[in-house]
């Protein structure tokens, strides 16, 4: 308790400290800086500069798809960027006890810091707990752990949010038309994280009165299945005027049932960023003219946040003496305008 | 799973015993029966089409769309049957079905354009079909392992060339085989590819000695080699025949979703065995019917198209799949002959 009223003692001075700061102007690096300090200044954060040596351990499941393939090449080269940095980077597995073994083995050679996506979250709970039980701080990266205590921090992508800024940017796009309709093409019905992309996308669509959900099916996140179920919904609505597909790569065989019922009467937007749907966005010559983000780039961050705990040190830009708790990221909406910007994250 | 097995082919038929079938199968014979039970299905799911959604249903782009979503499965389903009349199992087809497809889409493959990428499709399906068919004729492996062990490591191959991307395809030439522009009198290529092996296959099963030899193999193998026939050979000649059914499929999935994914052929292994049942081809051999394995397919794909127009989710689709598949093992064994 005494801690809780400490810190925020401290934080009301800082803030007040700081706002006062920048009031006078004040831009004194000084570190033995008393009273008159801003908590920033004197806070521990991680920045370019090389730091003490971190050794990181990183476990991934098997990357038997294009986004997973771009997580681990995303935290390669992120590493690769800081000479202090050793990465230890197992053979990624879908196979629940070889991962474990994996991060055992990780344990064993005593990493100071595990960056962990688990195959499956749930089932690699307990080899979590006993990473953080053996004192090596874990980073979950994207599926989460059953237990908070199996992470030091959790860094990943934010699923309600995909649907509500799709739902945004078909909402705004149709503002000014009356009974518009549109469909969803969801990925597999029976995960947890398309049924979270569903309901933000339902209550996005709920600030446009004058938008109706008319279908949605499910496809399973192939090409094949995207487009078998988009040709279907094709047939079944002969009339829509935009649609969210969950996955840039069912979106590929979206696209092709697309063009073979030489439909384009209506706007795309997609999911996750793949490299293809960037480049058809950027050519502007189809139907898909945006797609919402789920960012292989966690993967990177996900080193920053493990080097930044390795070395004692907060997040650069934030006042927090240590990395946060709990990390997800935007999904951000890739159209036309900004794609060029987020071209290098694609993933094929 | 306990199966009524008959005979093989060619016993007294016409020696009803007292007790026999009544007069009215005697004369339609067990295959009509079957036919028409089949045939009535799909009468009364287009009915049902027809109800519930009569402007998208009852529409020839729907026609179009049903049959061009029969056509992959549906020539993997014809190669499945021959294996199951056989007396064999092949639950290596979805594998093989990606491996063909990601080997024929691959960069190097498709610098040699639509025939590079139909030859290498073809020649992996058939490549795997031989050594499923290796293993099972001359290594003595029991079919289940043997396709199972293909499954695990056509699929796992078919992963590492991909690396796990999706190899888009760049050939036009390709491409218009799915397309509007290349429908012949209406038709779709692919329906016609899937028209032409169905009739292959009937012909080779019905009208020739190869197809009378692998209904002998499965409905007993020991008696088939004391009448001469090289059961072995004619094992493997059926696994070519389902890897070359798979290449084929490749091939038009290639066309079809325009790409190559180490995902694609998903669970067609179950898809085809329960066509294969619901259209009267018996799992422990014997006896089999590629007119029912396409009328099997024609069922599942119409199921599929009708949730899909009446916005049903896939869960209910599954369900009705399978009370089809046991109602329609029902069906066979109260029609099924008693002699």
């Amino acid at each position: 308790m005494t801690k809780l009223t400490s810190r925020r003692g401290m934080l009301f001075g800082a803030a007040a400290v700081s706002a006062g700061a920048v009031l006078a102007g004040c831009t004194s690096n000084d570190p033995d800086g008393g009273d008159d300090k801003a908590a920033a200044d004197t806070q521990p954060a991680a920045d370019d500069k090389p730091g003490k040596p971190v050794t990181i351990g990183y476990a991934g499941p098997q990357a038997d798809h294009g986004w997973l393939n771009a997580v681990n090449d995303q935290a390669k080269k992120r590493a690769e960027k800081y000479s202090e940095i050793t990465m230890e980077i197992t053979e990624g597995s879908n196979d629940t006890a070889q991962q474990i073994g994996q991060i055992e083995t990780l344990i064993n050679k005593k990493v100071d810091v595990l960056v962990i996506l688990p195959a499956d979250g749930k089932a690699l709970t307990q080899v979590g707990l006993k990473a953080m039980r053996a004192g090596i701080p874990v980073i979950n990266l994207d599926r989460i752990f059953n237990s908070p205590q199996a992470y030091r921090c959790w860094v990943g992508g934010d699923n309600y949010g995909m649907g509500l800024n799709a739902a945004h940017y078909i909402g705004e796009k149709l503002k000014d038309k009356s009974d518009a309709k549109v469909i969803e093409l969801a990925g597999i019905d029976n995960l947890e994280l398309t049924q979270q992309r569903t309901q933000g996308f339902d209550d996005g669509l709920k600030n446009y009165p004058n938008i109706k959900k008319v279908a949605r099916q499910a496809a399973e996140f192939t090409v094949e299945s995207g487009q078998a179920k988009m040709a279907q919904l094709l047939q079944a609505q002969s009339d829509f005027d935009a649609m969210w597909n969950h996955d840039d790569d069912q979106g590929v065989g979206a696209l092709r049932a697309i063009e073979q019922a030489g439909r384009d009467d209506f706007l795309m937007v997609g999911g996750a960023g793949a490299l293809s749907a960037f480049q058809a966005i950027k050519a502007d010559s189809g139907v898909l003219k945006a797609t919402v983000l789920y960012p292989p780039t966690m993967a990177a961050s996900a080193i920053d946040l493990a080097r930044a705990l390795g070395q004692g040190k907060g997040v650069s830009g934030l006042a927090e003496f240590e990395i946060p708790s709990t990390v997800t990221c935007y999904s951000a909406v890739v159209d036309k305008d900004n794609v060029d910007q987020y071209m290098s994250t694609g993933f094929k | 799973m306990t199966q009524h097995v008959s005979p093989p082919r060619g016993s007294t038929d016409k020696a009803a015993p007292v007790e026999g079938p009544p007069a009215w199968r005697v004369r339609l014979g067990r295959a009509d029966v079957r036919t028409l039970t089949l045939l009535g299905v799909l009468a009364a799911l287009v009915l049902i089409g027809g109800i519930t959604q009569p402007d998208a249903f009852l529409d020839t782009r729907n026609l179009q769309l049903v049959l061009t979503q029969a056509s992959v499965i549906g020539i993997v389903t014809v190669g499945v049957t021959f294996v199951i009349i056989s007396g064999g199992i092949d639950l290596s087809v979805g594998a093989i079905v990606a491996l063909s497809s990601v080997w024929a889409t691959t960069v190097a493959t498709q610098e040699y354009g639509f025939a590079g990428i139909l030859f290498t499709a073809i020649v992996v399906g058939v490549g795997c079909g031989l050594v499923n068919g290796l293993l099972i004729s001359f290594g003595g492996m029991v079919p289940f392992i043997a396709t199972l062990a293909m499954l695990a490591s056509a699929r796992g191959l078919a992963l590492q060339i991909t690396d796990g991307r999706t190899q888009v395809v760049t050939v036009p030439s390709v491409l218009d085989l799915a397309e509007r522009d290349s429908y012949v009198l209406g038709i779709p290529p692919l329906v016609l590819v899937f028209a032409a092996v169905t009739v292959v296959g009937w012909l080779v099963l019905n009208r020739t000695t190869f197809g009378r030899r692998t209904v002998a193999v499965g409905g007993n193998a020991e008696a088939a080699r004391l009448a001469g026939i090289d059961v072995r050979r004619q094992r493997l000649y059926l696994y070519l025949l389902s890897g070359l059914c798979c290449g084929i499929a490749a091939f038009l999935l290639v066309a079809l979703a325009g790409s190559g994914q180490n995902t694609n052929g998903n669970l067609y292994e179950l898809d085809a065995i329960a066509a294969a049942i619901i259209g009267g081809t018996l799992l422990t051999g014997g006896r089999g019917h590629i007119l029912g394995s396409v009328l099997g397919v024609l069922i599942f794909t119409t199921i599929t198209n009708i949730f899909a127009l009446n916005n049903l989710q896939s869960d209910v689709q599954q369900i009705a799949k399978g009370a089809i598949i046991v109602a329609a093992v029902l069906v066979q064994r109260r029609t099924a002959s008693t002699h």
